[in-house]
């Protein structure tokens, strides 16, 4: 049985990820170390915590993370998870793992509330297994203030609006991200993670 | 399509046992926790909250039951609260699986408690909770002092009120939430004390002038009797989400029947 390594950044909540991952069929592993993510099937980077203080835990493990993306292990990243593939945010200094360019930023606090709570709908923009079952303006749960903003337009997935639109999943070859977090979006949420189950074990 | 207004349907527990409380007393044994959160997140909730009101040494014990049991049970966010006074009580809550935490009168002791929360654990798990009263603006003191609302009973400001309704602090909401704001409260949750209760409906000044008072999500509560009082709160009301207990308990308002209404009166609602 497929396995999912998920990276523990020390704060917050890993049992509803777990929880959600176990119900599509796979199992999972919390993980704090390099050699616990160098034998992983899969990866989620789950989506709590802030960018800079996160970067000081995946600082042990960044380049073990290069090596599983080049190497083909599908990766999802999941709320401050996709956030941190990317190479800088607003919320704080530091270096993200850069595996795209951009930059995150803060969603427009002088339009609208911040954080960006509760169901919002997807359009699509490109066709990912990830998001098979999926139609468009299907709700997901989003709880953020800050979103990405991808150099490479070929990488957004779906976008939401809220005061202004954005990025709210990327797929890129085994990389995938969701702004939004699956393992609270209902129905939709387990399909979601089902696919994602469904490319580990391909 | 903008963000769907969110239904959050609160369930009261007492060591374990979802109950129900009018004007906050009289505890009435309404179900299981998980298997009413089930059923409400099959129902199409968006959201859950749980208010423990358990006065017993094992507290802690019996939260962290049924919180996992509920974490394990339902895919949809929840928050919890009741009692929470530290870090390490909200720690407890957090890693049995909820994904909020509401404090109430440990916030209006200790602010500085909103700031440790939201440090610890983001401000989006932080949900400040305020129980407030109206009181006519009759003396020039409290008209210099408070921030006055002309309503159509004639001209009132908002008491926050601490222990469950029991102890009046002095304090105006607006100038608390504006502060708790600042100091890191992700979301309030406003409940009238004079509503709760009455099934007459939220407190629609209350409501409105704290959602424009503060740049957070707003979940109204206290009142809701019909689901025309929902349309009213998400409406005049400002609210982001509105929250309610026996119109979902005993069947009388389910879910989808409640949203269908919303969707026809024109509010963005979540359909599954």
């Amino acid at each position: 049985m497929a396995n999912t390594t998920i990276f523990d950044y020390g704060a917050g909540n890993l049992l509803s990820l777990k929880t959600a991952l176990e119900k599509t069929g796979l199992t999972t592993t919390i993980a704090t170390t390099k050699e616990d993510l160098t034998q992983a099937d899969a990866i989620a980077l789950p989506g709590v915590g802030n960018f800079t203080a996160s970067l000081e835990k995946l600082a042990p493990v960044k380049e073990t993370i290069h090596t599983k993306a080049t190497q083909g292990t599908p990766i999802l990243g999941i709320c401050l998870g996709l956030q941190l593939f990317f190479q800088t945010s607003q919320e704080g200094p530091g270096e993200g793992l850069a595996l795209f360019k951009g930059e995150v930023k803060q969603l427009p606090a002088t339009t609208v509330k911040v954080p960006h709570m509760g169901w919002n709908t997807l359009s699509i923009k490109k066709p990912t297994e990830l998001l098979e079952g999926i139609a468009e303006d299907t709700y997901v749960y989003f709880v953020h203030s800050l979103y990405p903003d991808p150099k490479d337009p070929n990488i957004v997935a779906t976008q939401t609006y809220y005061g202004q639109t954005f990025t709210s999943a990327i797929a890129q070859k085994n990389i995938y991200g969701t702004q939004f977090h699956p393992e609270k979006s209902g129905e939709a949420g387990i399909q979601i993670l089902k696919n994602f189950a469904k490319i580990i074990v391909r | 399509m903008p963000l769907a207004k969110r239904i959050i349907p609160c369930l009261d527990v007492d060591h374990g046992q979802v109950v129900k409380c009018i004007n906050f007393q009289n505890p009435k044994s309404a179900g299981d926790p998980t298997e009413m959160a089930k059923r409400y997140s099959d129902d199409g909730a968006d959201e859950l909250v749980f208010l423990d009101i358990t006065a017993s040494s094992e507290k802690r014990d019996i939260m962290r039951k049924y919180v996992q049991e509920v974490a394990k049970t339902i895919n949809i966010p929840f928050t919890v609260g009741g009692g929470i006074r530290s870090v390490a009580d909200a720690r407890l809550i957090l890693c049995s699986g909820a994904d909020k935490v509401s404090i109430n009168t440990a916030a209006v002791e200790n602010p500085h408690l909103i700031t440790e929360l939201a440090d610890a654990f983001g401000r989006q798990c932080v949900v400040c909770a305020i129980d407030v009263k109206r009181n006519p603006t009759t003396t020039a003191t409290s008209a210099n002092t408070k921030n006055t609302i002309n309503t159509p009973k004639g001209p009132v400001w908002f008491e926050v009120v601490t222990y469950g309704g029991r102890k009046p602090t002095g304090i105006d909401a607006l100038t608390w939430a504006t502060e708790a704001e600042k100091l890191g409260a992700g979301e309030f949750l406003i409940t009238s004390m004079d509503k709760d209760g009455t099934k007459d409906g939220y407190d629609l000044e209350l409501t409105r002038n704290i959602s424009e008072h503060v740049n957070v999500p707003i979940i109204a509560s206290g009142g809701a009797g019909e689901p025309k009082h929902l349309y009213d709160v998400f409406t005049e009301g400002k609210a982001d989400a509105a929250l309610a207990a026996s119109i979902f308990h005993y069947n009388n308002y389910p879910i989808p029947k409640v949203k269908n209404y919303l969707h026809k009166m024109g509010v963005t609602i979540r359909q599954q």
